[in-house]
């Protein structure tokens, strides 16, 4: 008999029960956030249900939140929405971090900060960027709200299981090229319906030395690629990650919680229904120049023609290029930008600023730039880089340095784009009016959108100082 | 929820690949705290002039000539013709909510986006899918006559054209199921109480740190 893949070890352990093909599968973790969830408590209230079990939940504000420090809510509808989650969380006594503490941020940068997601979890939220808590081995994928009011009201979600899929990187990245870019590499091989239907597993030589929050990274865009899951296996880097997180076990039921984890990796005998391998040195800094994750070009490349293009793309990309307002053949980098933002749950953590303060320090932004925004994923990701003095080297060089949330990625709060303006942007999704309506986005990765808010046009970090020295 | 078992709908054609559910409903619409109201913000970016935002009375808004779904011969379509990967991007049950609202029951497509797919089922509509040939014929079909219908039947599992053709897709049989008595999930899994209860108990003692708090 062949060996199990990290993804069937994972299911198979949350298995509850089978019935025409359908399975009912445990939820270890629910993390729950103000916009998907009103519908879903109400729905538990109407039907005078409770949540199986509260201890579960762990709930936080993010999308709607004001990043400028001190600010009430200024919209009522937003407003509401969580003050709604408040007074539910506080009736069924859920844990929430609320607005003004400390530990509030995007869901998906907290949980695994607070060890509230642990490898070996099921981890469901509604959001689609849940697969970030894959990357430590754990099966994580986002639901909609009717399945937040199942697992609320059951601790159960009725699913299909994913056939398996890896998707090695092999070899090791060149000098400048971050996790970012080889995720954008990987979806513009695969596509965005190229994982429909699987679980992927990351693997080969490029993500053994990755870190942790590299690898969340790689697994929050695995949606992207069109996986509702995306993971990585247990190693030693992901237990040290865990190790004295408030959440996290410790004592005996730590060393027995290790003991069972590092049991979350392939057999070498496993057989996966698609196997993808890329090799790690020919990754380069990559940007997308269209309205989907798969359009993806070098920094130091030229925006495609879609006449070259195979007959199924090319309408698509005679769109994009339309709605992004760019002509086939122009050299990427004589492209200018009018707003860059730092931030979101693919790239709002420590590393993540650390990454782009490297590349601004001691210089500015270029005068075409109108905003520069840095918003770190979480209270606690904001304390530590003050400690590190990051928030000065920003500041210093015209970046605004804001209050945790999810903020221009997707634009529910003030942070937007204003029809028309260009954005080199750290989130995940450049669909037309994601960052604003009428606003063009490009995907970049930290270092390359802090080298794009010096030059004031896009380059990577190591075009950057060629081009200085 | 509502049950699906026979639909007889005129169809209206949405010639793209990899519509997002940011199109299906921005994101400024996403504050609402209810499940109902969502239609006439459907695909807004597309199918008004202006700019939308929530509390706005639509039906005084520039409507955009060259889309679809403002075509006279379309108006009141409850099948969706779209192409593939149909509602990929953000988890929004708000999408569904919002096709249903204006009165879409049932989407063909070659392919969707998983958890849009399931999303349709909790909110009665029926995903169907089809190959690409097949999409290629509807298409050319709708736009060659004029209130273009179709009738689905789930429990048959076949689509029939107005030539007196049949075309068959394929469906889960729980999903089906569900769809067609109309059944409340979550009542369904809650019949499995006892088995739940084993299993986290089972589950405590083995694992006691998943159940830290």
């Amino acid at each position: 008999m062949a060996g199990k893949t990290l993804y069937d070890k994972l299911w198979e352990d949350h298995l509850v029960h089978q019935e025409d093909g359908a399975s009912l599968i445990y939820i270890d973790r629910h993390l729950v956030h103000e916009v998907t969830s009103p519908q879903a408590f109400e729905g538990l209230h109407i039907a005078g249900r409770k949540p199986w079990r509260v201890a579960s939940i762990l709930a936080v504000p993010d999308h709607n939140v004001p990043t400028v420090a001190d600010t009430q809510i200024s919209d009522p509808i937003s407003r509401l929405q969580i003050e709604t989650l408040d007074k539910n969380c506080q009736h069924f006594g859920i844990n929430e971090f609320g607005m003004h503490d400390i530990r509030q941020g995007i869901v998906h940068v907290i949980g695994p900060e607070q060890g509230a997601t642990l490898p070996g979890m099921t981890v469901v939220c509604g959001d689609s960027h849940t697969s970030t808590h894959g990357a430590f081995g754990a099966l994580a994928f986002g639901i909609g709200t009717s399945e937040v009011e199942h697992v609320l009201a059951t601790q159960c979600l009725l699913q299909h299981k994913s056939r398996n899929m890896r998707i090695s990187v092999s070899g090791s990245l060149q000098p400048g090229v971050t996790p970012k870019d080889v995720v954008l590499a990987i979806i513009g091989e695969i596509g965005t319906a190229g994982g429909t239907g699987y679980a992927i597993e990351f693997a080969g030589r490029v993500f053994e030395s990755m870190s942790i929050e590299g690898r969340m990274t790689v697994c929050n865009m695995a949606i992207e690629a069109g996986a509702r899951s995306g993971m990585v296996a247990v190693d030693d880097k992901t237990i040290d990650y865990f190790e004295g997180r408030p959440f996290a076990p410790t004592g005996t039921l730590w060393k027995d919680a290790v003991k069972e984890w590092k049991k979350l990796y392939s057999d070498e005998d496993a057989v996966f229904d698609l196997e993808i391998t890329l090799p790690g040195e020919q990754i380069t800094p990559l940007i997308t120049w269209g309205t989907s994750p798969e359009m993806v070009v070098p920094v130091t490349g030229k925006i495609p023609d879609p006449e070259t293009m195979p007959e199924d793309k090319r309408e698509s990309a005679l769109n994009a290029l339309s709605y992004m307002d760019l002509d086939p053949e122009t050299v990427v980098s004589d492209i200018t930008v009018d707003k860059i933002f730092i931030g979101s749950c693919t790239n709002s953590r420590i590393e993540d600023l650390r990454d782009a303060a490297a590349v601004v320090k001691g210089r500015k932004v270029a005068d075409n730039i109108m905003l520069a925004l840095v918003v770190p994923g979480s209270g606690l990701v904001k304390r530590q880089a003050e400690q590190e003095g990051l928030d000065k080297i920003f500041i210093d060089a015209g970046f605004e340095w804001r209050n945790p949330g999810c903020s221009m990625c997707l634009a529910m709060n003030d942070d937007r784009l204003e029809p028309g303006e260009r954005c080199a942007s750290t989130s995940n999704r450049n669909f037309e009016g994601r960052q604003g309506a009428g606003g063009r986005t490009h995907l970049v990765s930290p270092a390359t959108a802090a080298a794009t808010a010096i030059a004031g046009y896009f380059t990577s970090a190591n075009l950057l100082s060629t081009r200085l020295h | 929820m509502r049950k699906f078992n026979l639909l007889d709908g005129l169809v209206v054609p949405l010639d793209r690949r990899n519509v997002d559910t940011d199109a299906i409903i921005p994101k400024q619409f996403l504050k609402s705290i209810k499940r109902s109201g969502f239609g006439p913000n459907l695909f807004d970016d597309w199918r008004y002039l202006d700019q939308g935002e929530p509390g706005m009375d639509n039906s005084s808004r520039p409507l955009n000539p060259d889309f679809v779904l403002n075509f006279s011969r379309y108006k009141g379509a409850e099948v969706l013709l779209t192409r593939s990967n149909f509602g990929c991007g953000s988890s929004r049950e708000h999408a569904p909510w919002a096709l249903e609202d204006y009165g879409i029951r049932s989407i063909i497509a070659s392919s969707y986006a998983d958890i849009f797919y399931n999303n349709c089922f909790k909110n009665g509509i029926l995903p169907v899918i089809l190959k690409e040939n097949e999409i290629n014929r509807l298409f050319v079909e709708t736009l060659e006559i004029e209130h273009y219908r179709l009738k689905i039947d789930l429990s048959e599992q076949t689509i029939s054209l107005p030539d007196g053709d049949h075309l068959k897709f394929e469906i889960d049989t729980f999903k089906k199921k569900c769809l067609l008595e109309g059944l409340d999930d979550i009542g369904q899994t809650l019949k499995h109480k006892n088995k739940i209860r084993d299993y986290e108990t089972h589950r405590q003692q083995l694992k006691p740190w998943l159940f830290l708090s």
